[in-house]
């Protein structure tokens, strides 16, 4: 045998495409791919049952009460409201912003890259439901007071840095969260009449 | 110039498909990554409320799923149709969160436990209590963060 070994023939993979598809069609099936969104939101933490309740501690003008009732109506401070005008409404309270002496106290806190701030530091935004509220009514709440935040704090970015605010670096994402830090309160729900 | 004539028509080369199954392979593994099949099957029917402010739940490792919905129509006639929710696999009671809450932090790294997110996924049309319940459920058992899935839109 003068010539060399014969190769050992190639193995055919022409089909190793499909098997390759077809898992990758299986996988695309049953993939699902959204990604969850949601609005995310911070529970306090439990209080001791000895402790008392401390919302009554907080200065009236300081407190906004939203209170989504089971007609999913909605009551800023008392007062009948449309969803629309809820965030406006927020951003009134949580600005302040002719100083009024019924709307939240300002303080003047330091805030880097800013200097000093007059900042509504202690209001508080008391978002209160029935047993019987609609879970979309009050997302809708949640979701105009996020709004609200969310509008308050573009603006001041804007203002400042000309950029949107999710478009800071971190360090100017903090300065402008002290300005409009986020105080929204989830009381437990009342139980107007019901037995629980 | 026969040089350029072809006289036996030259035959055009074949596509070479041998790197094909590399490519498709490639493809599959981006699609296994990030994959996330569905570990529980949903005992209850939800449609998730709608709202425009999201944010993304950032690692699904650390989510923990709580869903509130009406009992599928398989289940309604031994549940009845008022919400319930269900934990992992099976329908339960609010008395259950704390337990389930321990056994998922449990199962993380104790610098995961703090990031822990529990995402309630409810029906819109659920009422505020259960939600309620849930939310004080989470609060005893220190699952502070918590996300209200939702759907973009409006």
């Amino acid at each position: 045998m003068a010539r060399k070994k014969r190769k050992v023939p190639a193995m055919n993979a022409t089909s190793s495409a499909d098997i390759a598809f077809m898992l990758l069609i299986f996988f695309l099936i049953t993939t699902s791919m959204d990604t969850d969104m949601g609005l995310a939101r911070r529970l306090p933490p439990p209080v001791p049952k000895d402790q008392k309740d401390k919302s009554d501690d907080i200065n009236k003008r300081n407190l906004l009460v939203v209170l989504v009732n089971s007609n999913n109506e909605i009551l800023c401070n008392g007062e009948l409201i449309d969803i629309k005008q809820l965030k406006e409404k927020a951003k009134e309270f949580i600005d302040n912003p002719a100083n009024d002496p019924h709307m939240p106290e300002k303080k003047e806190i330091d805030v880097p890259l800013f200097g000093k701030q007059m900042v509504t530091t202690q209001h508080v935004i008391s978002l209160q439901n029935n047993r019987d509220t609609q879970y979309q009514a009050y997302i809708d709440v949640q979701n105009a007071l996020v709004a609200a935040y969310n509008e308050l704090r573009n603006e001041i970015s804007m203002e400042k840095f000309g950029q949107k605010f999710s478009e800071l670096t971190e360090e100017q994402q903090e300065a402008v969260m002290k300005i409009y830090p986020q105080h929204i309160s989830e009381a437990e729900p009342k139980n107007y009449g019901g037995n629980k | 110039m026969g040089k350029f004539s072809k006289a036996g028509g030259r035959e055009m080369p074949e596509l070479n498909t041998s790197s094909l199954p590399d490519l498709v392979f490639a493809f599959l593994f981006f699609i296994m990554m990030v994959t996330s099949m569905r570990e529980v099957t949903l005992k209850v029917q939800f449609q998730l409320p709608q709202a425009t402010e999201l944010q993304k739940l950032e690692k699904k490792s650390l989510v923990t799923f709580i869903y509130v919905g009406k009992p599928t129509a398989e289940l309604r006639e031994k549940m009845g149709s008022e919400s319930r929710l269900q934990l992992n696999d099976q329908i339960a009671d609010v008395d259950a969160i704390g337990n389930y809450i321990a056994q998922e932090k449990s199962s993380m790294d104790e610098a995961d436990a703090q990031l822990m997110t529990v995402s309630i996924k409810a029906d819109r049309d659920t009422h505020m209590g259960i939600i309620s319940d849930v939310k004080q459920a989470l609060r005893d058992a220190y699952a502070l963060k918590i996300s209200y899935s939702a759907r973009k839109g409006e």
